[in-house]
């Protein structure tokens, strides 16, 4: 699932996420592409990694960097984990690929006692604007595949993913809204402001208590 | 051949380590087996803390001869794709050991080996034997050896049954584990062709109930046709028909007979034949047995994962696609069950058309993942690469 996002955008988020974990922590990186997020994670913050990733490309990439990864699917693998496995369960740039994104989330925070999720905002301006004055499905640079052969199945808007996060029963611990340069947008602007100038989002959260 | 055969089981033509009656072997049947032998290999050198030695587990048929020619047959080692000098086992990196199985007829003490109590040979008088019974004898031959901790163990097939054995019995003694196209448990299909086997050497009139080699003959007959039953199923359907297709052998027409008409039959009766050439009959009947009574899970109050709670052991699992005699889903159980238990598990499955097969070839997305696991372990352990190894001299 690595190459879903752009390489460019993915590189900023993965700095981002992995800014956000804790030394020493154990991580499950889901869709870890060819492990660049495990190989910082634990390179710089010595965390105990391990990584689902649906290519063999991918999955080859991994081994060979010693990285602990298994051939898998978000969508049907993440049944088979238990309980509180993990500190963190990543979902980097590919909640929006995935078949059945709520249950997705849903294993998430019942396997790790935080999720991490970034992925693109389907509500940034320019993409508003193509649908609204092209009248055409929106392509943008981080999102470059037409309506027919997008792996993009399930593109949702900072907004619809707070809604999602409420009705799961989840908390949200931390969000950032990346703007198309990669910066983070300031903590304090609005919800609306985010949901129209940020081009990607990185959301952590942790499921309620009870 | 037959003379041939009983020298290699009585007197292999590799090392062998000789435990007499103050070490016997507790088997799963109940008995105790002493004495017992164990007929071995070993490419490289052990290092000066013993920490880089890997126990290489054969599959059904296969022996010590992992790296090197058979003595029989005079082919190279099975396994020369994987281990050798540069290859991912790298005998210039590591010490690699391969035991012929307790049960089989290389050596290690099965029923072609002469049973010291009677001076005929154990025929079906040797108990039954489980993976479990290799394992454990594997680990006394470990232990003989002065190796505390095996840097892997690796093994496709039956050998990696043997593998996830290892880890399960011995978890301390295991640093990082490679079982290849391989289950927790077999089949009822899996049972099913090795009864088929089974059957066909025991309807061979010259079987005698086990105690052919005391009359003097071989049930070859019996024993190639339940080589050339399991040939069939360590392929694939997209391999034969790629490979021999409806295609006759050395005619035009067909010949209206029951002659090899077809190549694949051909194929297969030469699978058969050779094979007798190098495989006790018996011993067929263990080893099958064997991989029969193999359920993990089963000892474990029906849990794989608690087999595996407990062990550090890093692991890599290999499966094949168009492996349907231990398909991708038995690899997948095993996955589970080590994430359940949270081991530090990868999983590659490697896409080809070769079957079951394909781990005993130069596939090279599988040698480069296997190369990539073993490399990064070798690190993690503080194993150096040879060449700085020299450097350093």
């Amino acid at each position: 699932m690595s190459e879903i996002a752009s390489q460019s955008t993915a590189r900023v988020d993965l700095l981002l996420v992995a800014d956000i974990v804790d030394r020493g922590a154990r991580v499950l990186d889901v869709g870890c592409g060819d492990g660049a997020l495990l190989q910082i994670l634990t390179r710089d913050r010595n965390v105990d990694g391990r990584g689902i990733e649906i290519s063999q490309a991918g999955v080859n990439g991994c081994v060979a960097k010693g990285l602990s990864v298994v051939q898998g699917d978000a969508d049907t693998d993440l049944v088979d984990y238990p309980d509180d496995a993990f500190d963190y369960v990543i979902l980097s740039q590919t909640l929006q690929a995935t078949r059945r994104p709520r249950q997705v989330l849903e294993h998430m925070l019942r396997i790790g006692r935080r999720a991490i999720v970034s992925f693109p905002n389907f509500g940034h301006w320019r993409i508003r604007t193509e649908l609204m004055f092209r009248g055409r499905m929106p392509r943008t640079e981080a999102l470059n595949y037409s309506w027919y052969d997008t792996p993009n199945i399930h593109l949702c808007t900072i907004h619809d993913f707070v809604h999602l996060v409420d009705d799961l029963g989840a908390s949200i611990d931390r969000a950032v809204a990346l703007d198309r340069y990669g910066a983070k947008m300031r903590v304090n602007a609005p919800w609306w402001l985010w949901n129209m100038f940020g081009e990607q989002a990185v959301f952590l959260l942790h499921r309620k208590r009870g | 051949m037959a003379i041939i055969s009983v020298q290699e089981a009585d007197n292999p033509s590799s090392r062998i380590a000789r435990f007499g009656p103050e070490k016997p072997l507790q088997m799963d049947a109940g008995p105790l087996l002493a004495p017992f032998s164990i007929a071995y290999q070993t490419y490289g050198e052990l290092n000066a803390d013993r920490s880089n030695a890997i126990l290489v587990c054969h599959a059904l048929t296969g022996d010590q001869h992992v790296a090197s020619a058979h003595p029989l047959t005079q082919k190279p080692g099975w396994w020369s794709a994987m281990v050798g000098p540069g290859r991912p086992i790298d005998t210039d990196r590591f010490f690699v050991i391969c035991s012929n199985v307790i049960g089989g007829c290389m050596g290690s003490t099965g029923p072609a080996s002469t049973n010291p109590e009677t001076g005929s040979p154990w025929g079906l008088d040797l108990p039954v034997v489980t993976v479990r019974d290799m394992v454990r004898a594997q680990a006394m031959l470990i232990d003989h050896l002065g190796i505390e901790t095996l840097f892997c163990v690796a093994g496709g097939s039956m050998g990696g049954m043997q593998v996830l054995q290892w880890v399960a019995s011995y978890p301390d003694r295991v640093f990082s584990a490679l079982p290849i196209a391989t289950a927790p448990k077999h089949s009822a299909q899996n049972i099913a062709f090795h009864e088929v086997g089974r059957q066909a050497v025991m309807a061979d009139p010259d079987w005698r109930g086990g105690r052919y080699a005391q009359f003097g003959v071989r049930p070859t007959k019996g024993l190639a046709v339940a080589r050339m039953a399991a040939h069939i199923t360590y392929l694939s359907e997209g391999a034969l028909q790629r490979k021999f297709g409806r295609k006759l052998q050395d005619r035009v027409a067909p010949t209206f007979s029951f002659d090899a008409d077809f190549q694949i039959e051909n194929y297969l009766r030469y699978q058969g034949s050779s094979f007798v050439d190098r495989f006790d009959a018996n011993s067929y009947l263990y080893v099958t047995r064997a991989c029969d009574y193999f359920d993990l899970a089963a000892d474990y109050g029906g849990s794989l994962a608690r087999a595996f709670v407990g062990a550090a052991t890093r692991f890599c699992v290999v499966s094949f696609t168009s492996d349907w005699l231990y398909p991708t889903s038995d690899a997948r159980l095993i996955v589970h069950a080590l994430n359940a238990a949270t081991l530090p598990v990868s999983f590659v499955e490697i896409e080809t058309d070769k079957g079951h097969d394909a781990f005993l070839l130069d596939e090279p997305d599988f040698i480069a993942t296997t190369r990539g696991f073993l490399e990064s372990a070798a690190i993690a352990r503080g194993i150096v690469q040879p060449s700085k190894a020299a450097a350093a001299k």
